[in-house]
């Protein structure tokens, strides 16, 4: 699973984006940051503010109900600040 | 089929309005909207942070709509990623329509809506060295959330 990261996720995970293998009891985007927060210090950081953070899987705005899979490209970020 | 661009470049709002009427003769107007960078509490610039991929088809997607709310003409969508200077063009909206009100209208949906649902981040940069990630505002919600789901 490719996981992408922006803005001040990404500067307190650390990372701009990494390749993960969640274990098989992870089957939503929440199940997914409630694991996140477990791998790194940054990781921890970055997810103890879970409400908010909002995720998109494969390019779509996407709840943290969403179900995601191996193959899926899953980005965690704020809430947008364009325009 | 909307013109939708992300560029770190400057837009020309004179070349892209004419690219919206040259050659035809049933545009009745076109309204713009140009996003500026302000200098708000000392702010000395602004990088624009987005999702490459995302970003285009989440603009793509909402100007789709835009066209399917208002019978336009053409309609094109150019936001700009990286550091800006107070004073520099950040977005571009416009909207050619048959009449004034379908142009005026779906161009203000255009910037209420990118403002909420396309992956851009800004980070501000002060005079005195900090920077912080720009928090987004119910405000922009509530101005989305008129135009209905």
């Amino acid at each position: 699973m490719k996981l992408l990261y922006f803005a001040w996720v990404r500067q307190k995970v650390g990372l701009a984006e990494e390749t993960v293998t969640p274990p098989p009891e992870v089957r939503d985007v929440a199940g997914l940051m409630s694991w996140l927060a477990t791998r790194s210090p940054g990781h921890a950081d970055a997810f103890a503010h879970a409400a908010q953070i909002r995720a998109a899987v494969n390019q779509d705005f996407a709840p943290a109900s969403t179900p995601v899979a191996a193959n899926d490209e899953v980005a965690f970020f704020p809430p947008v600040t364009g325009g | 089929m909307a013109r939708v661009l992300v560029q770190r470049e400057v837009f020309d709002l004179g070349a892209e309005s004419a690219l919206l009427s040259e050659g035809r003769t049933d545009v009745g107007g076109i309204a713009s909207f140009v996003g500026i960078c302000r200098a708000d509490d000392g702010l000395a610039a602004m990088t624009l942070e987005h999702y490459p991929g995302m970003t285009e088809r989440a603009l793509a997607a909402i100007a789709a709509q835009a066209e399917s709310r208002w019978p336009l003409t053409g309609c094109t969508v150019i936001h700009r990623h990286g550091r800006m200077l107070p004073g520099d063009p950040i977005v571009l909206v416009l909207t050619a329509s048959r009449h004034r009100i379908a142009a005026l209208e779906s161009c203000a949906f255009l910037i209420d809506w990118l403002k909420t649902k396309a992956p851009f981040w800004k980070a501000e940069e002060f005079a005195d060295g900090t920077t912080r990630w720009v928090d987004a505002k119910a405000e922009d919600d509530a101005a989305t959330a008129r135009w209905g789901a």
